[in-house]
């Protein structure tokens, strides 16, 4: 049985802890109002989760990793004995030397299906039952606009209009969506809001109630005016915990106030366990470096309960061989490396990582070495609690839809049972309608 | 029962009544209140002049913008045609390589489309700053403020129609409608290119109707929830049968136009969109739904669904909205009368609003007076903020109010203040070199008795009253305290310095 949060490790540490260690609680207790301090210190008193151990679902932690562009399921995961894949493909089928023959693994084995040899990272992870790949996802009349299509993805909606079903989530945790919508969030909520690493939250994290957290770097995670002028950072903390007395506690301005301060706590607090060195080597890419940030907050204790990275350049129209291979190696290594980290912080089997693209490529390479839009893709599950091995059928590679695979599994049934089986919420609810598990969680 | 409840109230209750704000009452804190909501904030000279002028002169000189000269129009500036249908030539060559399997032919033209999209996407980014950058240089504030309404009412996205020229020929439209009647507004929307893809009505044939424009038509931009039926929509769909659009222009198509009869919302006949348009403003239901729109967009946070309104507002919402149907939908008389009540000066409503993205970045420029440096920086920051304009998250527009505000996107707001003022970018060791200088901001820095070397208190003080609206206790202490750290008082730097902080202050997030 594991804790899972390492007690000896001295990085851990919660907003309380953050109060208490450091000199701030001096001088907010001088001149914080009241109803600020309330909700900066009415946190629970242990650090979170401690008391309760792994699997249980109330710390689950969801981590998504979008592919952009749309990553070509049909090279990443092989049919290589499809004849019909060697026709279609005359240039850009893999030949066994550029595959991971996998191993026959229990009943979800697949001996027909390979591994795009860059995916060193992937095979390990199978080979250890942490890797589930769901065959032929998609939806009905499948949309060939990245954004569109990506929208859809995001909202769980085949209109792709909406809110984002992380934000449907979220907000039914909050603040009881489809109940009523009992109003927005004051700050006192217990309920963390999701967290990006980007430029921008996507979509799948946009709610009616709470905004998602995102950032590129921590960097951009604290005040600028500091970095202009070091010795005005005093001032700065004290002009925004001002006391005004006339300040109404339900009003605007305090709910301002209340959020300037979780900034500033959380700020630290992010800057901090980014800050730290992960208890493993990641290898040397953007994705890979997502990933350490995540890892290094899940070690801190963050509860934050959903992330979202994200690797781009997937849309491979021309000489896709190289730049899918190189994507493949970094996405493959970057995710090796992310359950090794889980796994030495005793944090593994808190965590489920998706992965997921917009859509497949088209079955038939065009002119350019390259293949363009197409529909179904797999759909792969990372952690100690997945089903592992292949589930549902591998698309037929003849029996085509305007020369597009047809798609064997909604990609809602999937979200479905993480929302039933990992978030403990109510799929119903947050999906607007119920969706069959594949049993792709071993929970 | 009404009676003695409103003798048990406390004397400071909300002022719900359209009568007149007496111009006595009308002084820097109303007039700057006035020039935040009606547009986006100006400087302590414009405020000042306002506040001279008193409610009346004040709130006709935003009104009354045709008086003004207008900013130049960018027509012709964008290109109508980087999206644009296949010609008769390329459709015959595209079919005649599907026929022949001729692969190279069908990648070079997926290979022009794609290039034409790529080029639309930067176009789009164009048009973005152009709109913003008129936003910050306009003589006309309330024009550009209605626009942004209504583009948040008639929410469509680039994002889902992916032609840039068809965005713009919509802000076009929704500015030469902006304060007219609202009539024309939706007789534009049922024409407006954009919206007839966004919502797919250009899929809306009789043979096989498509329901999603006339349904949001009632759902979100006329009347609400709960005020139509679904038979209304059936036959509001096969009303906007037809209404479709051949490269960047209205066409009517009569063949797929249903010519049976209708019934929606109680009209009966052979209705088409214009028949659909009057039938929706018959509805008792309409008034109050754009009443509340406006309400919440230039007085207070409030729901949508007008059931959910309750006490002062309640009260203020119906009277605007009886004044809506008595002028016949003319926007301009009513909101005339709202600019000009004692409800709109209410210390319950001044200073309580949540600054939008645009009305935070376009404020802050022309409140402060600061060099607008980079723009695609700051509409970067604004999408980062939550808020890109022609790319709103959905049908449904921005929610606004308290969902612009978290940990992160406060970081943004306060460091986008930052780089405003000191051209300094968080992430980048990289400045912009454009100097500011505010000590125009500052009255007793330009009062030639004080011979620019005010109190510092003072000068605090002054910024305070023109940035926040109020001297919040212990803060001019703080700031004088920080310019003297940084430099002096009453330069450059030292008035820089005490913006950064102020503007970093929550409270500076409210309007």
């Amino acid at each position: 049985m594991n804790l899972h949060n390492n007690p000896d490790d001295t990085n851990a540490y919660t907003r309380r802890a953050f109060l208490q260690s450091s000199a701030m609680l001096a001088s907010a207790a001088l001149t914080v109002p009241a109803f600020i301090q309330s909700s900066a210190f009415a946190l629970p008193s242990a650090l979170p989760g401690l008391s309760s151990i792994a699997g249980v679902n109330q710390d689950n932690i969801l981590v998504i990793v979008q592919l952009s562009g749309g990553n070509d399921g049909l090279n990443t995961v092989v049919p290589y004995r499809d004849d019909a894949y060697h026709r279609l493909r005359p240039s850009l089928a893999l030949n066994l030397d550029n595959l991971h023959i996998l191993s026959k693994n229990g009943l979800n084995g697949a001996s027909d299906l390979a591994f795009n040899k860059a995916l060193t990272g992937f095979r390990e992870l199978y080979d250890e039952g942490q890797c589930a790949v769901i065959q032929g996802v998609g939806y009905p009349n499948p949309n060939r606009s990245h954004f569109t299509s990506m929208d859809i993805w995001h909202t769980a909606d085949t209109n792709g209009t909406g809110d984002g079903w992380i934000g449907k989530y979220i907000d039914a945790q909050c603040c009881g969506y489809g109940k009523g919508q009992s109003g927005q969030p004051d700050g006192s909520h217990t309920l963390e809001p999701p967290i990006a690493i980007g430029r921008q939250a996507p979509l799948a994290l946009s709610g009616r109630h709470m905004m998602p957290v995102s950032f590129e770097s921590p960097d951009l995670f604290e005040w600028a005016g500091g970095k202009v002028s070091k010795e005005i950072i005093e001032n700065h903390e004290q002009l925004t915990t001002l006391e005004e007395k006339s300040v109404d506690e339900n009003s605007n301005n305090a709910f301002l106030m209340r959020t300037a301060m979780d900034a500033r706590i959380s700020s630290k607090t992010i800057r901090d366990a980014v800050g730290a060195k992960p208890l493993v080597k990641y290898p040397r890419s953007d994705i890979s470096k997502q990933l350490s940030m995540i890892g290094s907050m899940i070690r801190a204790g963050m509860k934050t309960r959903v992330y979202y990275a994200s690797l781009g350049s997937f849309d491979t129209h021309a000489n896709q061989p190289g730049n899918h291979a190189r994507l493949l190696g970094q996405l493959g290594d970057a995710m090796r490396a992310f359950q090794g980290d889980l796994a030495a912080q005793g944090n593994a089997e808190r965590v489920t990582t998706m992965c997921f693209s917009e859509f497949g490529r088209r079955v038939g390479q065009n002119a350019s070495n390259g293949t363009d839009h197409g529909t179904a893709a797999p759909m792969f599950l990372f952690g100690p609690k997945v089903q592992p091995g292949f589930h549902a059928r591998h698309p037929s590679l003849t029996n085509l839809d305007n020369g597009d695979l047809k798609y064997g599994v909604d990609f809602r049934s999937v979200y479905a049972e993480i929302l039933d089986k990992w978030m403990d919420a109510k799929s119903r609810d947050v999906l607007g309608g119920s969706y069959r598990h594949l049993r792709v969680l071993d929970v | 029962m009404q009676r003695t409840q409103s003798k048990a109230r406390p004397p400071k209750r909300v002022e719900t009544s359209l009568t007149k704000i007496q111009d006595r009452d009308f002084g820097y804190a109303q007039a700057r209140h006035l020039l935040l909501r009606a547009g986006f904030g100006g400087t302590d000279e414009q405020i000042r002049t306002l506040a001279e002028w008193g409610p009346e002169a004040a709130v006709d000189h935003l009104l009354d913008y045709e008086d003004i000269p207008a900013a130049t129009d960018a027509r012709g500036a964008f290109d109508a045609n980087i999206i644009r249908p296949r010609n008769a030539v390329e459709q015959r060559e595209i079919k005649r390589a599907q026929q022949a399997g001729d692969e190279n032919v069908l990648s070079k033209f997926r290979t022009m489309r794609q290039q034409a999209q790529r080029a639309d996407r930067n176009q789009m980014r164009k048009i973005q700053r152009w709109w913003v950058t008129r936003m910050i240089q306009t003589p006309r504030p309330f024009e550009e403020k209605m626009t942004l309404f209504w583009h948040g009412h008639f929410a469509t996205s680039f994002r889902n129609i992916e032609d840039s020229y068809h965005m713009y020929a919509q802000n076009r439209m929704l500015r030469a409608n902006a304060i007219g009647n609202f009539v024309d507004l939706l007789r534009g929307i049922i024409r407006d290119p954009a919206m007839l893809k966004y919502l797919n009505n250009n899929q809306n044939r009789k043979s096989s109707p498509n329901e999603n424009l006339a349904r949001e038509i009632m759902e979100l931009f006329s009347l609400g929830e709960g005020n139509y039926t679904e038979r209304d929509i059936k036959d509001g769909a096969k009303a906007l049968t037809g209404y479709t659009y051949h490269d960047d222009v209205f066409s009517f198509n009569q063949n797929a136009h249903d010519n049976n009869s209708k019934r929606i919302l109680g009209s009966v006949g052979n209705l088409d969109g214009d028949g659909f348009v009057n039938a929706i403003l018959l509805s008792p239901a309409c008034a109050p739904f754009i009443c509340t729109k406006l309400y919440k967009f230039f007085v207070a946070d409030v729901p949508t669904d007008t059931r959910r309104l309750k006490g002062p507002q309640r009260t203020v919402i119906r009277n605007l909205s009886n004044m809506l149907q008595e002028q016949r939908y003319e926007l301009k008389p009513v909101m005339r009368r709202l600019f000009l009540s004692r409800h709109f000066y209410d210390p319950s409503v001044m200073g309580n609003m949540i600054k939008s993205p645009v009305d935070l970045v376009v404020g802050s420029i022309r409140t402060l007076n600061s060099p607008p440096r980079n723009i695609s920086v700051l509409t970067d920051a604004m999408d980062m903020m939550g808020q890109s304009v022609f790319l709103p998250p959905s049908v449904k527009g921005w929610d606004g109010g308290r969902s612009w505000i978290n940990t992160s996107t406060l970081f943004i707001r306060q460091n986008t203040l930052v780089y405003m003022l000191t051209g300094k970018r968080p992430n980048l060791n990289h400045t912009d070199p454009t100097k500011y200088d505010p000590t125009r901001l500052v009255p007793s820095m330009n009062d030639p008795r004080l011979d620019g070397n005010p109190p510092p208190e003072l000068i605090a003080n002054e910024l305070l009253d023109l940035v926040l609206g109020h001297r919040p206790e212990g803060a001019a202490k703080l700031l004088v305290d920080a310019a003297e750290k940084v430099d002096k008082p009453n330069t450059a730097k030292g008035i820089t310095t005490m913006l950064m902080l102020i503007t970093s202050m929550p409270e500076y997030q409210l309007s």
